[in-house]
């Protein structure tokens, strides 16, 4: 017998949790340590550097690259509003000028002698960071980030698409096992978390997003609809930048899959509260799984950071890969020496008592921790 | 660097994306050997954030595979200490943080800006993408490309020695105006290395010297008939080691550590093909195919080249093709139906699409059943196809040091393009990483080399028994007779020689006569048979194909040659070039089960 660390998921029902908020670039924090926030306030503000253009205004003058300083109107540095005028050339007697003007709003970077391009940079652009979670500022680093602390409800799903998310959790299936089906959905889940079963159709998001519903989280998901809804097939599972106007985390697989007991039980114990949802994913070295977090007091709450995914005796795990994939159940035993699969490679296995007490042997790999508390 | 004969005891690390990968190697009577290797999660990311401590554990595993110790309070003892412990030296190669990611510049994207990509692609780092004035996009879509992928280094190239000024500085004018930030960290200056028109230096200075890193070194393309790589890649090595692996958490340790530099992994796989070619005189086309990037490697011979022992050496990478973190990317480009025509059964797509999926968001999962296993050698056909298609495009033209030609010459390979790749004079294909190298039979290896890259005429196949060509690649550094004697005896596996006659007729129709240590065996167009050739054994065959079929000697020409043995055998692949599979689904399955049964690729 032995344990081995393993990937997995965290379904906590009561943790203690940070989220690092960070500017882009070095700008204003405007809370204080120790203050209390709610999701939706502002804590940090910059401006990013205006879009870039560059102009052609020799060739609009018919002049060479070392004659422009002296057609330009404008200097380098100087502002400038679209259709401005920024250079013309002498004309005939005064007249026929021909006049060149700025393309955009902004700065007048740059004039190349060499090349005679004209670089503007057009208006900065304003960037806010809200906190996220309703929590309290415990880090405050000047002109850069803020860390929020909070105690509640986390769970992690294995993948989701678009952004950040706020809202009210509801449950419009009454069982883990049953498909969120576009009738289930209705105006009065406008603006709210909607917790569904074991799948969702492009039907059902469609209809959520029409409702203006912010998030759904199911169980599973087909991969043709997710073409369907993103308009091209994903090919790297880096994700969270999508404009769907929803984000979607599932939180088994694709397919038609119910959704983990507990993690169901959690969110109906969490219906009416209110949650910040994360659908980005990362699935590369430094992996990001999307999140839900349902800020609540907790009087038990664990440290999220030091909730330990091991594989070890009566650990609850999930069956991740054919042919028991998405089964629930805890470790009977960890065999140490490798075993010969049906592929005829070696490899070392898990024992498996699933929920309705049959038993299987699998490779470790395929096999994902439940940390549930 | 000059060789030191005493090293007795070397360890050598290659810091993946995922894992590090440790080994052992030992001089023993007068002959380096693997003797252990152990790995441990690359610990680049939170909560480490330092890649030593990956090391460290990767070396534990070694420690207590040997008895032996190498690491004291969280550092390898190197040199050896008066006890035996330790080693003599210490070596190192990093993919760590996704690699090396670049972006290239140059005047016209076929000349120029191709060199670019080139060098780029030569010292190991991945192109994430091209800008050249001819690229058909307006300047902000470019200024807002460079903007968005912060790649962590530039090279930009431009104009031949005395030719134009003005673009290529316009190209410089794009990237100050984009002002890109480097990935890791915002306090310290993006590397730009700029390879073009030397009269451009002083105003390519003005312009980027202020806001980058810039380094100039000699033009890549001096003038249009000599293209000159070697300095740009020495300067993309030197900001690699002094701006990207200085800012990567915990690199600045590992560099005090190591004996010789930290070499980019695709570089230092690339250094050991070329020195194996070199050394056997043969042409060589390698494969690296992992989780998120599949590497290809050739070694031709041209002949323009001189002398005509001369070697091209080119390698590309396929950013998003791989067995796992990139399996949707693969199907993505290779779209479905090409990945079900190798599946030998049956399966339903929405079952076969949810399932790819589902290993791209769980990717370290492994196939537990049969069927499992051949989806994943299916698509790892194809991003074998596709990365060889990619590398054939980019493979094309002038060779990597100093090299005559004509106008006539530069002006057609601008336009023509013509790969450097000629399967029918390919000597060896060498297969690494995991699919590869951990397939459960060496057959399943063979069959998808074959299908991914469709050898022609006559070509050895071998694979890297356990993915150690980077760590030998930097260990030729200090030692190269080291890094040899354990390539030959520890890391190359040969599986056999391939014959696969050039041209098409149809199926069953005669394509080729053999004749086999005095045996004389004929196979018709479309089938698959191996015939027994051991690991060490040489034979000569004689081969007769049908007038359809060329096997190198032209249509219908006989031709004898020596081909080696390996742990497959011999195999003949009668299917035609180009490959074309049955297109009735049933009859497809069927001719794939009997390919499969006579090679015995899996098991009954």
């Amino acid at each position: 017998m032995g344990n081995a660390f393993s990937p997995g998921l965290k379904v906590l029902a009561a943790t203690t949790l940070r989220r690092e908020r960070r500017l882009p670039i070095a700008g204003d924090v405007l809370v204080g340590m120790g203050a209390h926030v709610a999701a939706e306030h502002v804590v940090m503000r910059t401006e990013l550097p205006g879009p870039a253009d560059m102009m052609n205004v020799i060739s609009m003058l018919g002049i060479l690259p070392g004659e422009l300083p002296h057609y330009m109107v404008k200097k380098e540095g100087a502002r400038v509003e679209k259709g401005e005028l920024i250079a013309e050339s002498k004309g005939m007697f005064g007249l026929f000028k021909t006049r060149v003007e700025s393309t955009m709003t902004g700065t007048l970077e740059a004039i190349s002698p060499v090349t005679g391009q004209v670089t503007l940079r057009g208006l900065p652009v304003p960037v806010e960071v809200t906190a996220y979670v309703d929590g309290v500022v415990i880090e405050r680093v000047e002109k850069e980030s803020v860390t929020i602390e909070t105690t509640g409800t986390f769970i992690q799903g294995i993948f989701g698409i678009g952004g950040e998310a706020i809202g009210t959790i509801v449950l419009a299936t009454q069982a883990a096992h049953e498909e969120l089906k576009p009738e289930h959905l209705t105006a009065a889940h406008a603006g709210c978390i909607v917790v569904g079963g074991s799948f969702a159709s492009f039907a059902t998001v469609q209809q959520a997003r029409a409702l203006g519903i912010r998030a759904l989280i199911v169980g599973g998901l087909d991969d043709a609809d997710l073409k369907r809804m993103l308009g091209y097939e994903l090919g790297v599972a880096i994700t969270g930048h999508e404009t769907l106007g929803i984000s979607l985390i599932i939180t088994e697989g694709f397919g038609t899959i119910p959704m983990a007991g507990k993690t169901f039980d959690l969110l109906r114990a969490c219906a009416g509260m209110k949650a910040s949802v994360n659908g980005r994913t990362q699935i590369r070295a430094g992996v990001m799984r999307p999140e839900i977090i349902v800020p609540r007091p907790a009087t038990h709450a664990v440290d999220e950071r030091t909730t330990r995914l091991l594989l070890e005796l009566g650990t609850r795990v999930r069956a991740i890969r054919e042919p028991y994939f998405g089964r629930l159940g805890a470790v009977s035993a960890l065999p140490v020496e490798p075993v010969e699969l049906p592929t005829e490679s070696m490899a070392r296995v898990v024992a498996i008592t699933f929920d309705d007490g049959t038993t299987a042997t699998m490779p470790r790999a395929n096999v994902e921790v439940i940390a549930i508390l | 660097m000059t060789p030191t004969p005493e090293l007795n005891v070397i360890l050598a690390t290659d810091c993946g994306s995922t894992t590090t990968k440790a080994i052992l190697i030992e001089q023993r009577d007068g002959h380096y050997r693997l003797a252990a290797r152990g790995e441990a999660p690359t610990t680049v990311e939170a909560p480490a954030e330092d890649v030593t401590c990956g090391v460290v554990n990767a070396m534990q595993e070694i420690e207590d595979l040997t008895g032996r110790r190498f690491v004291e309070n969280e550092h390898l003892l190197v040199p050896r200490q008066p006890d035996g412990s330790g080693a003599d030296a210490y070596v190192s190669t990093s993919s760590a943080g996704g690699g090396l990611q670049m972006m290239v510049a140059g005047v016209v994207l076929q000349m120029t800006a191709e060199s670019a990509a080139r060098a780029a692609l030569g010292a190991g780092a991945i192109v994430m993408d091209t800008l050249a004035t001819n690229d058909r996009r307006r300047v902000f879509e470019r200024i807002e490309r460079i903007r968005n992928l912060r790649p962590d280094m530039i090279l930009l190239s431009g104009g031949t020695d005395g030719g134009t000024v003005r673009h290529v500085v316009s190209l410089a004018e794009i990237i100050a105006a984009a002002d890109p930030k480097p990935r890791f960290g915002s306090d310290y200056r993006l590397p730009v290395v700029y390879a073009g028109n030397i009269e451009a230096r002083t105003a390519i200075q003005a312009t980027l010297g202020g806001k980058s890193a810039l380094q100039i070194v000699d033009n890549i393309r001096p003038t249009l008939e000599c293209e000159n790589l070697k300095p740009a890649r020495d300067a993309i090595h030197d900001l690699f080691l002094e701006h990207v692996m200085a800012h990567a958490p915990g690199y600045k340790k590992l560099m005090t550590w190591t004996s010789a530099p930290i070499m980019p992994t695709p570089g230092a796989v690339g250094d050991i093909m070329q020195l194996i070619a070199r050394r056997e005189s043969i042409q060589v086309v390698g494969v690296d195919i992992g989780g998120a990037t599949t590497d290809v490697f050739s070694v031709f011979r041209t002949e323009a080249a001189t002398p005509a022992s001369a070697q091209v050496f080119n390698r590309t990478v396929s950013a998003n093709l791989g067995m796992s973190y990139s399996i949707s990317n693969v199907v993505a480009e290779a779209t479905i139906p090409n990945i079900m025509r190798w599946i030998p059964f049956d399966v339903d797509e929405r079952l076969l699409r949810n399932g790819i999926r589902n290993k791209m968001i769980r990717p370290t999962t492994i196939p537990q059943q049969r069927e499992s296993l051949m989806i994943e050698q299916a698509i790892c056909r194809e991003a074998l196809r596709l990365a060889f298609v990619q590398h054939k495009n980019m493979a094309v033209g002038l060779k990597g040091v100093q090299q005559q030609r004509t106008i006539g010459d530069a002006f057609s390979q601008a336009t023509s393009g013509a790969t450097l790749v000629n399967m029918l004079t390919l000597d060896m294909l060498v297969g690494s990483g995991g699919v590869l190298s951990h397939a459960p039979r060496r057959q399943q290896a063979a069959l998808m080399m074959i299908d991914g890259f469709a050898p022609e005429g006559v070509t050895q196949l071998a694979v890297d028994s356990i993915f150690m060509m980077p760590h030998l690649g930097v260990l030729a550094q200090i030692n190269e007779r080291a890094a040899i004697e354990v390539f030959e005896a520890d890391c190359l596996i040969h599986l056999g020689a391939v014959v696969a006659p050039v041209g098409t007729a149809p199926y069953g129709t005669p394509c080729l006569t053999l004749t086999l240590r005095g045996e004389t065996h004929t196979f018709a167009t479309g089938e698959m048979r191996v015939l027994p050739l051991y690991d060490g054994e040489t034979a000569e065959v004689t081969l007769r194909p049908t007038r359809h079929f060329d096997l190198g000697a032209g249509k219908g020409k006989p031709l004898t040659k020596t081909v080696r043995g390996g742990v497959v055998g011999l195999i003949i692949d009668t299917r035609g070039r180009p490959l074309q599979l049955p297109e009735k689904p049933a009859v497809r399955i069927a001719a794939l089960q009997q390919w499969n049964r006579a090679l015995q690729v899996y098991p009954e």
